[in-house]
């Protein structure tokens, strides 16, 4: 009992560091089966980096859509993530965050603009942004927000 | 009012040219939400909170464009362009600018 009072900072530490392995570990592989089940379902809706040109009639109506979203990082790869600027190379941890970020944001935008009853999204931009508590910090990155935004054009019937 | 971000207006022609129109707007989440970010934080995963608040703040940046706009006599703007940033602790700015046009 006393060796557990003694190093309560460490145990604390050691929890916080299972809870972020374990629930993050889940989370991450939840929302990567739920990414790719939607944009599967979503395939039929085309979305371009370009301006694509039309022909006047066909076109009903474009309007603007967007999607964003916020992600944070567990604590475990955070940890993981300080010990890899120690030897440099390529932080995976980060990689699969912003991976994340991008496609849940894309796949929102899409999802608005199906509702919309568009037939395709043109001029789609990607915009990322640290935010939150840590984002004026240089050393730890706690959570990006990704936006995407585009053209949703809506065609005429033919 | 349309709203796009490609240098036309699909399948409309542009008439007549007003410069540029921008909206902006900082806001912060009260501390409860604040504090519920920071345990999300140790867990990982999407922090809906802040999700929700930036959207909010984003359709305010661009409504507020849009009245810009409006009062210029346009009814279209073209080439909008999103820009988030940090500005104090748990306060972000979004800032939608773009180029206000009538079409016909």
């Amino acid at each position: 009992m006393e060796l557990i009072l003694q190093n309560l900072d460490l145990l604390i530490f050691l929890i916080l560091l299972v809870l972020g392995y374990l629930a993050g570990t889940l989370a991450e592989k939840r929302h990567y089966r739920s990414i790719i089940r939607r944009e599967k379902a979503l395939l039929k809706l085309p979305v371009v980096t370009a301006e694509g040109s039309f022909p006047v009639e066909r076109i009903k109506n474009a309007e603007l859509v967007c999607g964003s979203v916020v992600v944070s990082i567990d604590y475990f790869k955070r940890l993981l993530a300080i010990l890899r600027n120690i030897f440099g190379g390529r932080v995976k941890s980060y990689e699969s965050l912003v991976d994340r970020a991008r496609r849940e944001a894309i796949l929102r935008m899409k999802e608005e603009a199906n509702r919309r009853g568009a037939k395709m999204v043109i001029n789609m931009r990607l915009e990322t942004a640290a935010i939150g508590k840590n984002a004026n910090r240089k050393k730890s990155i706690g959570s990006v927000e990704a936006i995407a935004y585009g053209t949703a054009v809506v065609l005429q019937k033919t | 009012m349309i709203l796009t971000n490609v240098n036309t207006v699909p399948g409309k022609k542009i008439v007549e040219h007003f410069g540029i129109v921008q909206g902006s707007t900082v806001r912060a989440k009260h501390i409860g939400r604040d504090l519920m970010a920071s345990l999300k934080n140790l867990v990982g995963g999407e922090l809906k909170g802040y999700t929700e608040l930036l959207q909010d703040s984003r359709e305010e940046a661009m409504n507020r464009m849009a009245e810009q706009a409006r009062q210029m006599g346009a009814n279209a703007v073209v080439n909008i362009r999103f820009a988030t940033s940090s500005v104090a602790q748990g306060a972000a700015e979004l800032f939608a600018y773009g180029t206000a046009v009538r079409v016909e």
